[in-house]
């Protein structure tokens, strides 16, 4: 299926470009709608990845890329079954999103995530399994789950850990800030910046040239550049839904969910 | 060198134009949350606009519970 118009997000195939477009109110959160859709993208990888180069992935949302997982969801979900009933099914939603995202990831073209506006959490985790970040000055990126008595669920420390492997990445992740598209350029997370709402047209020039060049040396190089780090992601995992199980994420989740502060994602 | 009183004119002016509120409508006590009529990821969108504006770093938490003018002004000076 060359193009798709669903509930979440929407994708168009055009001259070798792929443009998912993820588009949920309010902010792109990534729930089961949503993860059921990315797998519908991936599983179309089929039909057009052999003659396609590019694929952009970015947001038709005012507010930005993605908030990230879908957390009035997940407690709301969770708060309907009890001990291992509750962690199966996290643990289930963590292996079909990681599933999507790893065939994202080590897809045969050029993937580019063009990001304006808040790229947190999940958010941040599609976006890091993109090739190249394109992102607007007004961007904003962030891991707060640890606020939440978590760790990033959807690939996030091994991915970010593979990119930059720095102490920047132990910055993002205890603190919880979240910090500008300067600065995520300065240390790397970054490829290129645009100018406000310039993300997508900047990501276009890129995929026009990226097409230029010969797609079998590109795959090649792409799979050697950029292991998937598997066991990592799988350690990810284990320690989410370990984290997952203690009463303190509940209660934070709940929190969250009932907050009508004007900042509830700060601690 | 900004002096604290420059900074706070500029972070109002900022905000005006920003939020499309009439030049000289702010005032540094103002509740920027109340005044401006602004939700959380707006807030962000005004954090953004003023680090790239100073060429500063404001990390969130620096700013949590801040949502006067002046305060805000003072946290930004800080880091100049």
């Amino acid at each position: 299926m060359k193009s798709f118009t669903g509930k979440t997000l929407r994708w168009n195939w055009n001259d070798g470009v792929v443009e998912l477009t993820l588009d949920r109110e309010p902010a792109n959160e990534i729930g089961t709608a949503m993860l059921a859709e990315l797998e519908k993208f991936v599983g179309a990888f089929a039909v057009f990845a052999a003659e396609t180069s590019v694929c952009i992935i970015s947001s038709a949302r005012k507010s930005g890329f993605s908030a990230g997982a879908d957390l009035r969801e997940l407690y709301e979900s969770a708060a309907l079954l009890e001990g291992a009933e509750r962690l199966a099914g996290v643990r289930q939603f963590l292996e079909r999103i990681h599933a999507a995202l790893n065939a994202i990831d080590a897809a045969p073209f050029v993937t580019i995530a063009a990001v304006h506006g808040i790229c947190f959490g999940g958010g941040l985790e599609l976006a890091l399994v993109c090739d190249i970040i394109v992102a607007d000055k007004m961007a904003r990126f962030a891991f707060p789950e640890l606020r939440l008595g978590l760790i990033p669920g959807f690939g996030g420390i091994p991915r970010l850990k593979r990119d930059l492997g720095n102490g920047f990445v132990r910055d993002l992740l205890f603190t919880g800030r979240s910090v500008n598209a300067t600065r995520a350029q300065a240390v790397g997370l970054v490829s290129q910046l645009a100018a406000e709402g310039e993300a997508l047209n900047v990501a276009r020039s890129n995929a026009a040239q990226i097409k230029k060049f010969d797609p079998f040396a590109r795959a090649a190089a792409k799979k050697f550049l950029k292991p998937i780090p598997r066991e990592d992601l799988r350690r990810e995992i284990d320690l989410f839904c370990e984290l997952f199980t203690r009463p303190v994420v509940m209660a934070a989740l709940k929190k969250f969910v009932e907050s009508t502060d004007a900042m509830p994602y700060l601690p | 060198m900004r002096t604290v009183e420059q900074t706070t004119q500029e972070v109002l002016d900022l905000a005006a134009k920003h939020f499309q509120v009439a030049e000289g409508s702010l005032a540094p006590d103002d509740d920027f949350f109340k005044k401006l009529g602004i939700n959380s990821l707006q807030a962000l969108e005004l954090l953004s606009r003023l680090e790239n504006h100073f060429g500063i770093e404001l990390p969130d938490y620096e700013v949590q519970g801040v949502s006067d003018f002046r305060t805000l002004a003072s946290r930004i000076q800080s880091r100049l």
